[in-house]
């Protein structure tokens, strides 16, 4: 061969391989929730120890992003599971649908709670109640028959057992899945709580104004969207010891040391009070597997079932130990995935 | 009355060259002010290079040591072969789960030889070792499965919160709230440590290791993260080099002055300053989307850093080309060498240590940019398991290690805080390693006219 026909020949050789290459995986790859990323990631890690295939390659990005590219079609390039920390929505199964993902299996992992905690040795917080975060965090608040400007300040003027301390919140940004539980959780309850509400309604506004209402921040700085990880909320306790700021239970025990936790309507949040419901800020976590995939990429189905097994996902389980509140109804969903149950279609 | 303006009669008269008059003290101390501005700019610069270099090591170091636990594990035939068959394929069927009592006993058994009393349980004690040990002990039974029903003696990982009692970090305070680790067992630790049980040597597995799951920090390292960068280097240096020179030098030499060739050259300029995230959405878009190549692949990764540094390579291709003076060229063609002759033979030999150190400067830049990766997949727990070969060392998903150090920073146990720490100075010894080859090769082959 000429070194002119070498020449021609190695970049064709290079692009022929990348092409035949781009088809075929033999590793299961995950993308989404960054709140789901460290089960996942868990369970990918035990998984390519105990299993012959590769290890799973777990991603992060927010569980709208993964959605989004777990609805992108079907085929080697796109991803086969997606990690949410909310309930898929109509318009995501509706997009799914119309990229050919038309079987979903849609599986419980278990629960998750948000804490509220500050900084240890900076302002102490001992309860909260929904209420408490509403009067603290709305922009406009009904007072005297109209929609004034906060006037609260300082944690002192919402509730008197709370600290004299300015408020600064730091909360999850628009783009995380917790920030929607957040709303619905503690924002909406506590405008309900306080009567809110009801004086909206008072005043003329309709059911879904009121609901706005209840759930816009006030932008002069006392409420501060988190859009990175929690290590960022806990970098902005730190430089300011009077913040609070909202964190993933599972978070808080790896960082018992630094962070003091406060209870919310006098519920201290742990596995236990999660999985009985009486800590109220607490969402299901999920993960979306692609039905179409199940038998095609190497390692799928051994992926999912492993996933929801009892050692793996049960209490005493490695999940549970780092922080996730198992699922009481795991074995029903080990029968879904035993039977390969889709969700319906959008309707 | 300025510098500059003319001097009358008067002042000329009465001047002396030994008592220096009033304006040239001026025009001294101008000096010698200047000259101090210049030293406090040099010594602000050092004094942030010290704060950054000695933030880096204090908390980087840490990393480079870990805590172990040599414990013997007794692996009693009814465990960890159940069929009794010594096949690496049945035995296979045991998972890690089923080695966590094993190791669990062990340790308990440890802890009472040494005379110490403890009201926990096996497994509550067992907290102490990493969550990665009893896959540990799997691979290597399943590696020698004759070990199955005898007592191996194991060196085994500490869990982090251990590890990091044993550096200081984490005080028995920090435990009071803690579900994984009581005082108790750090009073454990104690005697262990002096019995010589539990102790703190070199971390060589956090340089040749892999990447791990949020419940092992003490398991992570950054040894695959190295290979993927290296693996995307060496697509960067296959591509980046042929190109960029042959653009510099056909711009440079051959190229007719004209319109097109000022827009060309603007446009390169331009590029080199593009923010690099721009380049990851490109490669998002046309090798992900569009050319279907694999996700978190350094195949991809290394293609999108060609774009980027391409740029940063012709520039100073072009500079270094520049530099050689015209008389070797014309002396080149008065003797009958032909235009491309002049070219290969003399002029580019010449420039070729400037290009040379333009090039390892630009891969340089590059090894340390995480910006364009993160849109093509190569964060998350990705970094997991060596490649199987080279083929698989360009397109199974892999990290690099800007993006690992991301990666363990965002992680919530604090212990992959002090991991970043420890990942960026690798990072900084491969940058200097690779500067130094740079000084080097000007050094030795730069010529002055």
């Amino acid at each position: 061969m000429t070194d002119r026909a070498r020449a021609y020949l190695a970049p064709a050789c290079l692009a022929a391989l990348a092409g035949g290459m781009a088809e075929a995986r033999d590793n299961v790859q995950i993308a989404g929730s960054s709140t789901v990323l460290p089960y996942a990631s868990i369970v990918a890690e035990a998984f390519g120890e105990n299993f012959d295939f590769r290890t799973p390659v777990v991603e992060s990005g927010g569980s709208s992003a993964g959605l989004k590219r777990f609805c992108d079609g079907v085929g080697a390039g796109t991803i086969d599971i997606a990690n949410a920390s909310r309930p898929i929505r109509a318009g995501e199964i509706a997009a799914c649908a119309a990229n050919g993902v038309s079987e979903i299996i849609e599986i419980r992992i278990g629960y998750d709670a948000i804490v509220f905690a500050s900084r240890t040795g900076g302002a102490e917080f001992d309860d909260f109640s929904a209420g408490d975060w509403y009067l603290a965090l709305a922009e406009r608040l009904p007072l005297g028959g109209t929609m004034a400007p906060n006037p609260n300040a300082r944690w002192s003027d919402v509730a008197p057992d709370l600290p004299d301390a300015a408020i600064t919140a730091y909360i999850p940004g628009t783009k995380h899945g917790t920030r929607e539980v957040f709303e619905e959780k503690v924002l909406l309850e506590g405008c309900a709580e306080t009567g809110a509400l009801d004086a909206m309604h008072a005043m003329g506004m309709d059911e879904d104004a009121a609901e706005a209402a209840c759930i816009r921040l006030r932008t002069d700085g006392r409420s501060v969207d988190i859009d990175g990880d929690y290590t960022e909320t806990l970098a902005r306790l730190d430089s300011n010891p009077t913040g609070i700021g909202a964190f993933g239970l599972a978070f808080y025990e790896n960082n018992t040391g630094t962070l003091d936790l406060a209870t919310f309507d006098g519920v201290a949040p742990s596995a236990e009070t999660v999985a009985s419901g009486a800590y109220p800020v607490s969402r299901p976590l999920f993960i979306y597997v692609k039905k179409a995939h199940l038998g095609v990429i190497p390692g799928l189905r051994d992926f999912v079932e492993f996933f929801v097994s009892d050692a793996v996902a049960g209490p005493g389980g490695p999940l549970a130990e780092y922080g996730l509140v198992p699922d009481p109804e795991l074995a029903a969903t080990r029968r879904k995935v035993a039977a390969g149950q889709v969700m319906e279609p959008a309707q | 009355m300025t510098d500059q303006a003319p001097q009358t009669e008067a002042q000329t008269a009465h001047r002396s060259l030994y008592a220096p008059d009033a304006r040239t003290r001026r025009r001294n101390a101008a000096e010698r002010r200047f000259r101090l501005y210049g030293l406090i700019a040099v010594a602000v610069g050092l004094g942030f290079l010290a704060v950054l270099l000695t933030t880096i090591v204090r908390n980087g170091l840490p990393a480079f040591t870990q805590t172990h636990v040599t414990l013997e594990v007794a692996l009693p035939e009814a465990v960890v072969d159940p069929a009794g068959t010594r096949d690496p394929a049945l035995m296979a069927k045991v998972y890690t789960f089923g080695y966590e009592p094993l190791l669990d006993s062990a340790l308990a058994a440890a802890v009472a030889g040494q005379g110490i009393d403890t009201d926990m349980t096996p497994a509550r004690l067992g907290r102490i070792l990493s969550a990665g040990a009893p896959a540990q002990v799997r691979r290597a039974v399943l590696a020698d499965p004759s070990l199955a029903g005898q007592s191996v003696t194991f060196r085994l990982l500490a869990s982090s919160r251990v590890d990091g009692y044993l550096k200081g970090r984490v005080a028995r305070a920090d435990l009071a709230q803690d579900r994984n680790l009581d005082p108790q067992h750090l009073d454990i630790v104690d005697e262990l440590r002096v019995a010589g049980i539990v102790r703190r040597g070199f971390n060589a597995g956090f340089i040749t290791g892999a990447d791990a799951s949020e419940s092992r920090p003490e398991q992570a390292g950054i040894g695959v993260a190295a290979l993927g960068s290296v693996f995307m280097m060496l697509v960067v240096l296959a591509l980046a080099l042929p190109f960029g020179v042959a653009a510099a030098i056909y711009l440079e030499e051959f190229a007719p002055k004209n319109r097109l060739t000022d827009v060309i050259e603007v446009n390169i300029s331009n590029l080199a300053a593009v923010p690099s995230i721009v380049f990851g959405i490109l490669g998002l878009a046309a090798f992900i989307q569009v050319a279907h190549l694999p996700q978190s692949a350094p195949l991809v990764g290394g293609l999108v850093l060609t774009l980027m540094t391409l740029p940063r390579i012709i520039i100073p291709a072009r500079a270094a080309l520049t530099a050689v003076p015209p008389s070797i060229r014309e002396a080149a063609l008065g003797v009958g060498a032909s235009k491309t002759q002049a070219v290969f033979h003399h002029v580019l030999p010449l420039a070729m240590p400037g290009i040379l150190t333009g090039i390892i400067i630009g891969l340089a830049q590059a090894l340390g940019e995480t910006a364009p990766l993160l849109l093509i997949g190569m964060i998350g727990f990705v970094a997991s398991t060596y490649p199987d070969g080279v083929a698989s060392g360009f397109l199974d998903p892999n990290s690099a290690m800007p993006a690992q150090i991301y990666e363990w920073a965002k992680r919530a146990d604090p212990a992959y805080y002090e991991r970043a720490w420890g990942g960026i100075v690798v990072l900084l010894v491969f940058l200097l390693g690779m500067n130094l080859i740079a000084v080097i090769l000007r050094r030795r082959f730069e010529r002055r006219w």
